[in-house]
């Protein structure tokens, strides 16, 4: 590495620039929200592209989700992919978990990290859908590689801390599909503002229901009738749902006890003692 | 660092193409099936060798059945193993041959077809599923020529097409299109001419589903190697219906049915329906 203008910089100083502009890069774009609902995990992310995807199939229980440099993440999901299958192949198909695939990305990000002159500017989450809600499992991973294992939901990116906010407000365990999706519309949208049509959208589910590959991309028409269950939905049942979810949503945030969730809005761990 | 495989660091630089077969030949080939090695003897025959598959095409869609043994010469080596596999939600392959080599090489290549999926976001067209299918078969040649001999069946729905197609190989590879109908197998030459017999274009999938099950019958009629449905200890073939719908292999209840109503019927007539002759 060239060393700065004043011939030192403390190893502090380094983290602390490095941390700060990948966190400048993530909070760029927009946020992508996951989180569970009644029968999986739901994913849901702003995205005007068709091609280029920020929502993606790992393997069989396992989704990826990620924001931030497009190449970046998309080499990340590729090594993904070659994990899994490779593991699957050699193995078996249910030896592929989303904690292995989780401290994986946590340890390459983390090594690129500290080692090079550039960190990723990325922010991914590793879901895995269980056989029933408690085994589900949402991992977040930072640019640093450090990983948070997730109660319900995480957002990344963007205003990852207002959106997480309004998220909070509304969620609440076993949400059905299309009521799980307003939620996140509506965490994902500034208040005032309009929802993004269903081709602004990528949507995909991991359906536990699902034969072989649980993995779903919501897409046409699919989509289109989902988003308007969810507003027929929205307008019914706006205010007797306001109050279960807000109690609902304070049980399930205590009841897992000894280690209090990490919230999404929560400090991101830097490693440079901030 | 030094304990974990040579794969482990390729996972994030490797930059070839979509194949996960070629990642595994590139940086873990001994995980592949077709291996460069030399017996020292011919083993062929101790080796449990699979054996009937039949496939036809039905109304948007096509079916594939196979029976349940697995032989080492003359001895059964298994009564219930399952040579019907299916490769993704629109394609199914049968195999045919050295057993174990078979059950690994659908094992990968279901892995094959799943990687391209999901770092391409779209699936193989039908043909470029039959081809790369073709090109891991040229990789068992080796092999095949000290008689680790392996032939799969390849059925799919071809959604561009909206029609079932089914491509045959041999072991220097493929594929060979075929239309109609098709079968693999020691017991193949019976449950072909059953099947030239019995096929009935554009029929329902439940109707040839039936079709197949007879042309299985007949090849365990005449061919020791396949067996037929086992009624005492119910063990029914494997039947696949691939469609518009995706594939679905039919539950056991289904086909004990079928096969129920097929043995009455065989006991009033042992060799089975027969053909119009005018």
């Amino acid at each position: 590495m060239s060393i700065p203008f004043g011939g030192y910089a403390s190893p502090e100083q380094i983290m602390r620039d490095r941390a700060e502009y990948a966190r400048k890069g993530i909070a760029r774009g927009r946020s992508v929200v996951v989180m569970q609902y009644a029968d999986g995990i739901l994913f849901v992310a702003p995205n005007p592209s068709k091609a280029l995807h920020k929502i993606s199939e790992i393997y069989d229980r396992i989704g990826f989700a990620a924001v931030g440099r497009y190449n970046e993440f998309e080499s990340l999901r590729l090594a993904g992919i070659r994990y899994a299958d490779i593991n699957g192949y050699t193995f078996n198909r249910n030896d592929v978990t989303g904690r292995g695939l989780a401290n994986l990305y946590a340890q390459h990000l983390g090594m690129i990290f500290t080692e090079s002159i550039k960190s990723f500017e990325v922010e991914i989450v590793v879901a895995e859908v269980g056989d029933g809600p408690e085994d589900d499992q949402i991992y977040r991973i930072t640019f640093d590689g450090s990983v948070f294992d997730e109660q319900g939901m995480a957002v990344i990116g963007g205003q990852a801390e207002a959106v997480g906010g309004r998220l909070k407000e509304r969620y609440s365990e076993g949400l059905p599909l299309p009521q799980a999706l307003d939620a996140a519309l509506a965490a994902l949208t500034e208040p005032g503002g309009e929802r993004p049509p269903a081709t602004q959208l990528e949507v995909a589910v991991l359906d536990r229901g699902r034969e072989h590959r649980k993995f779903l991309r919501l897409a046409g028409p699919r989509l289109e009738k989902l988003l308007e269950a969810s507003r027929e939905g929205q307008e019914a049942a706006a205010q007797p749902a306001a109050e279960p979810a807000t109690s609902e949503e304070a049980q399930g945030g205590q009841a897992p006890g000894a280690t209090p969730p990490i919230a999404p809005e929560g400090e991101i761990d830097t490693g440079s003692g901030e | 660092m030094a304990s974990q495989p040579a794969w482990m660091n390729s996972l994030f630089t490797y930059t070839g193409s979509t194949s996960f077969s070629e990642f595994l030949g590139a940086h873990a080939p001994s995980l592949l099936p077709a291996r460069n090695e030399s017996l020292a003897a011919p083993v062929g025959d101790e080796i449990p060798h699979a054996t009937t598959i039949v496939a036809a095409t039905c109304a948007g869609g096509v079916v594939m059945a196979g029976d349940r043994r697995a032989t080492s010469g003359n001895i059964i080596s298994q009564r219930d193993i399952e040579k019907v596999f299916r490769t993704d939600d629109y394609s199914c392959m049968g195999i045919a041959g050295t057993a174990s080599t078979g059950l690994e090489l659908a094992r990968l290549y279901r892995v094959e077809l799943e990687h391209y999926e999901k770092t391409e976001g779209r699936s193989l067209s039908t043909e470029g599923k039959a081809h790369r299918l073709a090109t891991m078969i040229r990789g068992n040649l080796p092999m095949a020529m000290q008689g680790l001999v392996v032939v799969p069946l390849f059925a799919a729905y071809d959604p561009a097409r909206d029609q079932g197609r089914i491509f045959s190989y041999d072991v220097g590879g493929g594929p060979y299109e075929q239309t109609e109908f098709h079968s693999i197998g020691s017991g193949s030459i019976f449950a072909r001419g059953s099947l030239k017999k019995l096929y009935r274009e554009n029929a329902s999938p439940q109707d040839t589903a039936l079709t197949c099950l007879h042309a299985l019958y007949d090849a365990a009629d005449d061919d020791s190697a396949t067996g037929g449905p086992d009624v005492m200890r119910k063990i029914w073939p494997v039947v696949a219906v691939i469609t518009a719908d995706g594939y679905r292999r039919l539950p056991d209840e289904e086909v004990a049915e079928f096969v129920e109503s097929m043995l009455e019927r065989r006991m009033t007539a042992p060799e089975g329906p027969t053909a119009p002759l005018r």
